[in-house]
C-alpha cells in the first residue's frame, strides 16, 4: 500500500497543525484508548494511566515524535522507523491488532481538534499513513 | 443481553438527540466508501462514485446513508432489545445482500470518527466508550444471523 503524492501532501498538511498540540493529542488519543478498549492496559501494567498522568502525557509524546518522523520521511518510513520497528517485534511484542485501535483514537483526536481540516479526503490519507506505519511496525514480527 | 449503565444510556441519549440524522447518515456512508474504497463493491447500482466529490454529492449515496443511520435509530431507542431489533436486518444482510459482517465494524468506527468531528470536545473519552459499545452491539445484531 503506497501513498499517492495528494495523499502524502495531505498528511504533511494537517501534521503542521497537528504538531503545535502534539503532546495534548498523544495523551488523549491514549487515553481513548485505554477507555474505550481496556484490554490495551494490558501492555502497561507498570504505568500510572490515570487522566493527565506524567507517564500518560510522556508516552504520548513518544508516540507522536514517531508519527512526525513517520511525517517527515514519509517517502521512506521503513527506514525512518527500522529501530522501533525492531523494538516492537522483538521487545515489546503488542499484538498487531492493537496497532488499529490506536490509530483509530488518533483519527478520533484530531477530527475533535481540526473537524475543518478532516474533511474525508484528508481521513482517507490519513488512515492509510497511520496504516502504512503500523505495516512497519509489524513486519519484523515473524 | 446487554448491559447498559445509567451514565451509557446518558451518554447515549443526549448525543442522539443532537443528530442531524440525514447529514451523518450521508457523511458515515461517504467516508466509508471513501476511506476504504473496497466497500464500493455493495454500491455498483448507485452510479458515479469515482472521486470523493462524485460519492459526497451523489443522491443514492445521501439517501442510503440517512437510511442505514435511521435504522441505527432504532439501536438507540430499544437499547434493551438490540438484537431482536436487528433480528430481520441481519437475515437480509446475510441472505439477500450478502454483505462480510466486517462492514459492520468500518462502518461502526467511521460513525465514530464523524461523531468525534461534530461534536469535538463533547465527545470525551467517557461518550465514545459509549458509543464504541453500541456500534459494537449493533455489528454483533447484525451478524448473528448469518448461516
Amino acid at each position: 500500500m503506497t501513498l499517492t503524492q495528494a495523499e502524502k501532501a495531505a498528511v504533511v498538511t494537517i501534521w503542521a497543525k497537528v504538531a503545535t498540540q502534539a503532546d495534548a493529542i498523544g495523551a488523549e488519543s491514549l487515553e481513548r484508548l485505554f477507555f474505550s478498549y481496556p484490554q490495551t492496559k494490558t501492555y502497561f501494567p507498570h504505568f500510572d494511566l490515570s487522566q493527565g498522568s506524567t507517564q500518560l502525557r510522556g508516552h504520548g509524546s513518544k508516540v507522536m515524535n514517531a508519527i512526525g518522523e513517520a511525517v517527515k520521511n514519509i517517502d521512506d518510513i521503513r527506514g525512518a522507523l527500522a529501530k522501533l520497528s525492531e523494538l516492537h517485534a522483538y521487545i515489546l511484542r503488542v499484538d498487531p491488532v492493537n496497532f488499529k485501535l490506536l490509530s483509530h483514537c488518533i483519527l478520533c483526536s484530531v477530527a475533535a481538534r481540526y473537524p475543518n481540516d478532516f474533511t474525508p479526503e484528508v481521513h482517507a490519507a490519513w488512515d492509510k499513513f497511520l496504516s502504512s506505519v503500523s505495516s512497519v511496525l509489524t513486519e519484523k514480527y515473524r | 443481553m446487554v448491559h447498559w449503565s445509567a451514565e451509557e444510556k446518558q451518554l447515549i441519549a443526549s448525543l442522539w438527540g443532537k443528530v442531524n440524522v440525514e447529514e451523518c447518515g450521508a457523511e458515515a456512508l461517504a467516508r466509508l466508501l471513501i476511506v476504504y474504497p473496497w466497500t464500493q463493491r455493495f454500491f455498483s447500482s448507485f452510479g458515479n462514485l469515482s472521486s470523493p466529490t462524485a460519492i459526497i454529492g451523489n443522491p443514492k449515496v445521501r439517501a442510503h446513508g440517512k437510511k442505514v443511520l435511521t435504522s441505527f435509530g432504532e439501536a438507540v431507542k430499544n437499547l434493551d432489545n438490540i438484537k431482536a431489533t436487528y433480528s430481520k436486518l441481519s437475515e437480509l444482510h446475510c441472505e439477500k445482500l450478502h454483505v462480510d459482517p466486517e462492514n459492520f465494524r468500518l462502518l461502526g468506527d467511521i460513525l465514530i470518527i464523524v461523531l468525534a468531528s461534530h461534536f469535538a470536545r463533547d465527545f470525551t473519552p467517557a461518550c465514545q466508550f459509549a458509543w464504541q459499545k453500541l456500534v459494537g452491539v449493533v455489528a454483533h445484531a447484525l451478524a448473528r444471523k448469518y448461516h
